[in-house]
């Protein structure tokens, strides 16, 4: 099995260079309402992949993952309305707040394995989505922040609608994605696959696993968090839902759909799960009994992700 | 220079051709974008208003200004990122002429600027948040429901003139929704001379008041109490667990008891006296129509959440006659909505006043049992009530929003 | 004094509560490693179904007791069709879990509509103790009294007979115990089964209080994660002692810092992730 190199697994790079041409051409071409779902799909992609860098790579199955997606979205609305700071300001506001936010996360869950992991990253994520609901005078609440002024005209570009913010969108991820390949090509990367593979043997060749795992959950979340600050521009306000259980969830699905460890993968699922919530939903009102029911489909027949179909590719 | 000019114009040509075309193909129908939640938590009260609509739109036979209506869905799941995707879908891709619906304030307020862009007249039946026609109004939405604090500045009066009351426990879900109906309450009760004694935030996914009855006095005039749905069903058992009832007057917000909730509750629920713009017990000729015929198709008694897509249909459809069915102008269509004047609506007279909100009747219900069913007898009631009360709408602004 | 009494009594009910809840979860975890989200969905169904049952007999006993069956027939399935499948995999088994959670969820708001509504509270029960100004109301003290025998008839059944010690050593070591001849696969799925029907009871026992509405499948579910997680997975004791300190501090906060109600409840499991990771009284 370990020897033999599938030759089935073709279509994935033709499946990756139409999908490439697609986002690049594609958009000045199909309705706004397209433009904004590629947009979401685009922006959540990036999500899905700092996901996959701890889930797939790492091996910490995080359950809290949109925690930090949510914060950094709620450091954008607060910076930008209530503080009327400036598009760099908010953004990085936004993206230290969720980084700050993984490092001192990170302390409390780096020791921690497996099912373990799951369970305490879904308490966080439980304790995040509380602070975002309860903690009034800062997030507003239940309705949240809104009134986020748009991307292009708070940062200054000349041009305005969905079309600019989505390039924009797509070229963060662009960046985000070469970042994180190379990332897992490292020697860092090598390194957190072999802490998954097998931790023990990782600690008596001298590796600090606990700094490795410590490391991967604070760059995870520093991706997350920019994915978040998009999404804070995208819907032009933040409420609480961004960060709730069935985000984190979702997000989860999208990995798992798409193929952990692939990085390409959950930019699939991501684009898998926008795509049919919103085509589902428009035909029937019990779309999440259909939902749950391609969790459990997800599980049975495809548990490495469709990019792994067709033999096994993962990293 | 001039190549460009020629297309522009060709560009231009072209829109109006398609424009025209447009406005006057006769089966052409009217396209009316439709959101609540319809799944999770809220789906009952999203589905209710749903409900409201469809009566209407059947009474009508899904025809308004000579033209056929055609009606689009869609679940907003209570999720304010899901209503703004669900709106950009129903105006980018279906091409609505108007919108209707939200339920949640956190929707409401999250649509807001994505309308105003667009501009598409929206109405909005049962969002009640203040600011909505208020410090932070708009041009394009239109609330024809409610304002939280509405009908309880009419309703502070009454308790301390009419009821008596002039201590008062208030218990309330901690959001937006409940500040605003106890901030209302309390203006005009203290005004008065009344007193709040202590103001308890219950979170809105409370489910045992045990431990915030415990710290309610035996010696207050009166608790009032601003809950909905399933929260209000729990407290009222449990008001009368702890051995409030009977010792401390009840009264609240009008969603306490609302038809929603009230089939629900038991003997326990008799003699709270709630205030609202509504209640299915209103003795007219409209609204008895209107739960007989409520009541025949749905099989229950109708909440607000039903009438207010009743009447916000009705509305709608009155707007859409005046222009004689040409929504494509949609200036034209939001003045109509503006200034549309329905009558024989369940609740009672309603006009917009010139921020977009209803003044309407507040009604003061007293919980009964009449003929085996809890229902909300209307024991008095105040005519012609803007969100602004009495006080001038100006300086009425310049106070903060009503908040804990 | 009577302040005291009262909130502490309120603090022993919610504990009550979610001891019945957080027992099941623990167990499940103990046995199969299973992080199961649908175990809110199991409390869910069996006030669900209890209700359709008390509704038509008019008997709240039968009702509770085809709740229990149902519920525990949905878990058994779940378990040998669905769960058993992906054992030792339990990244899988919580997606599925979460799954069926959704399904759940959409399912019973298909089937019952999304109105709210309470059971009735049994005659004999209903009414409160007034002693001295303490006024508590009797089904409260009964669904305490219950939760006590439920915890102690559990102990029992896990200390002192043939299957609590199979269900030991496979929480200790499923592998050796499965060497030792206990048939892993089964005891698993009675486990879950076991847990679910405790999860239902948890629904019923609340019913007259908490009632049946749409959404409640995650109300108590974090709850019953914190307590499983201050506990220790897979104590049965440590449901115990994180049921009475989560009841507590939950109540207290309510009562003395509402503001920061939901930060006394985390609190305390932050403390206690940070000192013992595996819980109070959980293996490594």
């Amino acid at each position: 099995m370990a020897e033999r190199k599938p030759r089935r697994g073709t279509w994935r790079l033709p499946a990756l260079v139409t999908l490439g041409i697609f986002l690049i051409v594609g958009p000045p071409f199909v309705s706004p309402y397209w433009i904004g779902l590629l947009t979401q799909m685009v922006i959540l992609a990036i999500l899905a992949m700092s996901l996959d860098l701890l889930l797939g790579y790492t091996g910490l199955p995080s359950l809290g993952h949109a925690g930090f997606f949510g914060v950094a979205a709620y450091g954008v609305g607060i910076l930008s309305t209530t503080y009327h700071a400036s598009f760099w300001v908010s953004v990085a506001g936004g993206l230290l707040t969720g980084i700050v936010l993984a490092a001192l996360l990170g302390l409390i869950v780096s020791h921690v394995r497996d099912v373990y992991f799951l369970m305490i990253t879904l308490a966080l994520g439980m304790v995040l989505w509380g602070l975002s609901y309860r903690w009034i005078p800062m997030t507003g609440g239940d309705n949240g922040i809104s009134g986020i002024p748009r991307l292009e005209s708070h940062a200054g570009l000349p041009v305005t609608g969905p079309i600019p913010f989505y390039y924009v969108a797509l070229l963060v991820l662009a960046a985000c994605s070469v970042l994180m390949m190379r990332l897992v090509a490292s020697p860092f990367g090598l390194t957190l696959r072999g802490i998954r593979e097998n931790e023990r043997r990782m600690k008596s060749l001298g590796f600090n696993t606990w700094v490795h795992c410590y490391l991967s959950y604070v760059v995870s979340g520093a991706f997350a968090s920019v994915s978040g600050v998009m999404w804070a521009y995208y819907n032009g306000f933040v409420s609480p839902t961004y960060l709730d259980l069935t985000a984190s969830s979702e997000l989860f699905l999208m990995v798992t759909l798409g193929g952990p460890a692939t990085l390409a993968g959950p930019v699939f699922g991501a684009g898998a799960i926008v795509l049919l919530k919103n085509v589902m939903s428009a035909y029937t009102a019990r779309w999440l009994l259909v939902l749950g029911i391609v969790y459990i489909a997800t599980i049975m027949w495809a548990p490495q992700g469709l990019w792994n179909l067709g033999g096994r590719r993962s990293g | 220079m001039k190549r460009s000019h020629t297309i522009l114009v060709a560009v231009a040509v072209t829109i109006a051709v398609t424009l025209v075309t447009a406005q006057t193909t006769p089966d052409n129908p009217i396209k009316i974008g439709f959101m609540v939640p319809l799944s999770g938590g809220s789906a009952q009260n999203g589905r209710d208003i749903l409900n409201g609509f469809l009566l209407y739109l059947d009474e009508i036979g899904y025809r308004a200004g000579g033209r056929k209506i055609q009606l689009i869905v869609e679940d907003d799941e209570a999720i304010p990122a899901v209503g703004l995707t669900k709106a950009r879908k129903l105006v980018e891709r279906d091409e609505v002429h108007v919108m209707a619906g939200v339920l949640l304030s956190s929707t409401g307020y999250a649509l807001a600027p994505y309308i105003e862009s667009m501009k598409i007249p929206m109405v909005y039946p049962v969002v009640s948040a203040d600011d909505l026609t208020q410090r932070r109004r708009g041009t394009w939405i239109v609330r024809t429901g409610w304002s939280g604090s509405q009908p309880n500045h009419a309703f502070g009066e009454y308790a301390y003139h009419r009821l008596g009351v002039r201590s008062v426990v208030t218990i309330a879900l901690d959001y937006a929704f409940g500040w605003e109906s106890v901030g209302g309450f309390e203006r005009t009760f203290r005004a008065e001379g009344g007193r709040i004694t202590q103001k308890i935030w219950v979170p809105v996914s409370v489910h045992d008041f045990a431990p915030y009855l415990a710290q309610i006095p035996r010696d207050v005039d009166a608790v009032y109490a601003l809950l909905l749905g399933r929260s209000a069903l729990q407290f009222m058992k449990q008001f009368q667990e702890f051995g409030l009832k009977g010792r401390v007057k009840l009264i609240g917000g009008g969603t306490t008891t609302d038809e929603h909730v009230l089939p629900f509750m038991g003997d326990e629920a008799i003699g709270a006296v709630t205030a609202l713009h509504y209640s299915a017990a209103l003795k007219t000729r409209a609204n008895e129509a209107f739960v007989q015929a409520y009541r025949a198709r749905f099989k229950k008694a109708p909440s607000y959440y039903s009438e207010s897509m009743y009447t916000g249909g009705k509305w709608l459809i009155a707007a859409i006659n005046a222009i004689n069915g040409r929504v494509e102008d949609r200036a034209a269509l939001l003045e109509a909505i503006r200034g549309a004047r329905p009558s024989d609506l369940p609740r009672g007279p309603v006009e917009l006043d010139a921020y977009g909100s209803p003044i309407e009747n507040v009604y003061i219900r007293r919980v009964e049992r009449v003929n085996g069913e809890l229902q909300n007898t209307v024991i008095d009631t105040f005519p012609k009530v803007s969100q602004f009360w009495k006080y001038p709408p100006a300086e009425y602004l310049r106070d903060p929003l009503y908040a804990r | 004094m009577t302040y005291f009494i009262i909130q502490s009594l309120n603090g022993l009910f919610s504990a009550a509560l979610l001891f019945l809840i957080a027992s099941g979860l623990t167990l499940a975890f103990g046995v199969m490693r299973i992080v199961n989200i649908a175990h809110g969905s199991f409390y869910m169904l069996g006030i669900y179904v209890a209700y359709t049952v008390t509704a038509r007999t008019h008997s709240l006993l039968l009702g509770t007791a085809v709740a229990l069956v149902v519920v525990a027939t949905v878990g058994l399935v779940m378990q040998r069709f669905f769960l058993r499948r992906f054992t030792s995999q339990p990244l899988a088994q919580m997606m599925m879990t979460m799954g069926f959670a959704l399904f759940f969820r959409d399912a019973a708001l298909m089937i019952w509509g999304g109105d709210p509504f309470t059971l009735a509270t049994p005659a004999v029960l209903s009414g409160s103790m007034d002693a001295g100004g303490i006024v508590f109301p009797w089904y409260r003290l009964f669904v305490i009294v219950v939760a006590a025998l439920v915890g102690v008839g559990l102990w029992l059944l896990n200390d002192r007979t043939l299957i609590g010690a199979r269900v030991r050593a496979t929480v200790d070591d499923p592998e050796m115990a499965a060497a030792t001849g206990i048939n892993v696969s089964r005891l698993s799925g009675g486990v879950f089964a076991a847990g679910a029907a405790l999860a239902a009871f948890g629904g019923v026992m609340g019913g007259p209080i908490l009632g049946g509405y749409a959404g409640m499948d995650f109300d108590l579910l974090p709850l019953a994660f914190v307590v499983v997680i201050i506990g220790g997975m897979g104590s049965l004791k440590g449901a115990l002692v994180g049921a009475i300190v989560v009841g507590m501090i939950d109540n207290y906060g309510k009562a003395l810092v509402p503001e920061l109600s939901y930060f006394t409840l985390f609190a305390p499991m932050i403390l206690v992730l940070a000192l013992k990771p595996t819980g109070l009284y959980g293996r490594a």
